[in-house]
């Protein structure tokens, strides 16, 4: 360890606020504390690093901070809310970018002694770079610039080929100690490679996983490299993450049924189609005047959001609508999957900005056995995480995943942009049940429709 | 001996990190996935330690987009975060102060 010894007590400081930050953001009502203290500490530590001994090139480092600082921090300025979880993304693979660079200077300056330090250095590159590459995939995804999951044959052979050529050019670099270029290059190729073959068959909803699971390893990769450099900040920060977000990831798979391992070698996509079962019957629709009648009249109306709402950018006509609804004695609930839209609590996220209170948001286990008793279940713009077909279909590549039982209630309602299946491509069969009504159209427009009949009925 | 001490950090850390998320409420998950990826952006110190000690044109590339990522995703992961609580804000009024 170098350094001062004040460098390294602001490093301690530093990494006990961000542990109490994060723990503050674990709880709503101190959550916007912890990110504001978890952001000061930040400052501290890039200001104490300066007074490193023996650091040049101060003005490059200025720079550096400046022109990636400020784009980030613009673009996550401007962002609309319902982009987040791309951001998060490639953030997030920027973290693992930065720590696979770290890792490939040391490797460049060739002054890394002692195998445990040689293995940090390595698992930290491999783990970087897997996550910088998988990050990228996935925010183009997100940000549909990638329109479906691409799969190729053999894909989770070529998967583990890869994983076999990089382990074995790691461990070469860990027994050579002096490796040639030629090797580190290689390895960065391949571990680079790795994270695209990984996470572009990857899609529907999994994706959520996926980012936690990339924002896990940066944190690994971070703390591998905090090793390397020799400040315990960064492997407090690092790991913490690692374990935390390891943790958030087993919490959400463990939410949609399917274990890390199915996530990434068993991608949900409509191609198991044709073994599934043939659904019978055929889509009813409905017009905005009918929906608003039937909820209007209603004693219970459940809504259950998706990412179509999202997309819609809805969400403040749905709790105008619900208010209204609520106003003319209809009770109103609202229902969330634990991974609709395209991270889990995003449909959360969305609902606290149009001003929803929390005691009218029910998680999937509180409310699924009310569907039973509600007279209407809305369901706007949520497509996989209702299909019925999770229940019953063996064959279908959803088959186990719980779902939100919406098909119980005695009428259904689904506001959807056109005929189609969801971001998995497995047809829903609910749409094709007698109770099942279908409402065309972006969210936004229906919902206004809806919201202009409801009040006509009013008196 | 010191390599065992910071493995001992390790695993300290990891434990740390397993308690502090145990018990979440589900709306939380998102910013929190934010908030951690946020943390991680401390990485931004060990890219301007590398920069600040390079020695030669290509450890002084490789350091500075270092730098360059790591001030990204810390910078970004903090406004993307502090937006999405920002919305938690008590009362639930609409717009918030």
């Amino acid at each position: 360890m170098t350094g001062h010894w004040f460098i390294h007590a602001a490093y301690l400081a530093v990494a006990v606020v961000f542990i109490f930050g994060l723990k503050a953001m674990a709880s709503p009502a101190t959550a916007r504390k912890g990110i504001v203290w978890a952001g000061y500490a930040m400052v501290a530590a890039v200001i104490v690093t300066f007074f490193w001994p023996g650091m040049e090139n101060r003005w490059l480092i200025v720079l550096g901070i400046l022109l990636g600082g400020v784009v980030a921090w613009r673009s996550g300025k401007k962002v609309a809310m319902t982009e987040m979880p791309q951001m998060v993304a490639i953030y997030n693979g920027m973290g693992g970018g930065a720590a696979a660079a770290i890792a490939a200077v040391e490797f460049a300056r060739g002054e890394i002694h002692g195998p445990a330090v040689l293995v940090m250095a390595v698992l930290g590159a491999l783990i970087g770079a897997v996550a910088f590459s998988g990050s990228c995939v996935a925010w183009a995804k997100l940000a549909g610039k990638m329109k479906r999951a691409y799969r190729f044959p053999n894909q989770r052979t070529l998967s583990t080929l890869l994983a076999i050529i990089v382990g074995w050019l790691g461990i070469g670099i860990v027994v050579d100690g002096h490796p040639w270029a030629i090797a580190i290059i290689l390895f960065f190729a391949v571990a680079l490679l790795l994270g695209v073959v990984v996470t572009a068959p990857i899609g529907g909803a999994d994706m959520p996983v996926v980012i936690s699971l990339l924002n896990a390893f940066t944190g690994l990769a971070v703390g591998f490299e905090g090793y390397v450099l020799q400040i315990p900040a960064l492997i407090v920060a690092g790991i913490v993450v690692g374990a935390s977000g390891t943790l958030l990831t087993h919490l959400m798979a463990k939410a949609m049924n399917r274990p890390i391992r199915n996530v990434l070698f068993t991608p949900l996509t409509g191609e198991a189609q044709d073994e599934a079962q043939a659904i019978e019957g055929r889509m009813q629709e409905t017009s905005a005047l009918d929906a608003a009648a039937t909820m209007r009249y209603a004693a219970k109306v459940i809504v259950v959001p998706g990412y179509g709402m999202a997309v819609a950018g809805a969400q403040h006509k749905v709790w105008e609508m619900s208010q209204l609804l609520e106003e003319a004695g209809v009770s109103v609930a609202f229902a969330i999957h634990p991974v609709a839209g395209r991270m889990p609590g995003h449909m959360n996220v969305l609902l606290a900005e149009a001003g929803v209170p929390y005691d009218k948001i029910f998680d999937l286990d509180e409310i699924n056995n009310d569907f039973a008793q509600a007279d209407v279940a809305l369901v706007i713009g949520a497509n996989d995480v209702v299909n019925p077909v999770a229940r019953t279909d063996k064959s279908s590549p959803i088959y186990g995943m719980p779902i939100l039982n919406v098909d119980h209630a005695r009428h259904v309602i689904v506001v959807k942009r056109g005929q189609g299946t969801g971001y998995s491509g497995v047809e829903n069969a609910l749409f094709y049940k007698d109770n099942c009504h279908m409402l065309y159209g972006s969210a936004q427009e229906v919902v206004a429709d809806v919201i202009q009949h409801v009040k006509s009925m009013e008196g | 001996m010191e390599g065992i001490v910071y493995l001992y950090v390790f695993m300290l850390a990891a434990f740390t990190g397993y308690e502090v998320i145990s018990r979440v409420p589900v709306i939380l998950h998102t910013p929190l996935m934010s908030g951690s990826n946020f943390i991680h952006g401390v990485v931004l110190v060990g890219g301007m330690v590398t920069l600040g000690h390079a020695e030669s044109g290509l450890q002084m590339l490789l350091g500075f987009i270092a730098v360059v990522l790591g001030a990204a995703n810390a910078a970004g992961g903090y406004v993307v975060t502090e937006r999405m609580l920002g919305m938690f804000k008590s009362g639930n009024r609409k717009g918030g102060a």
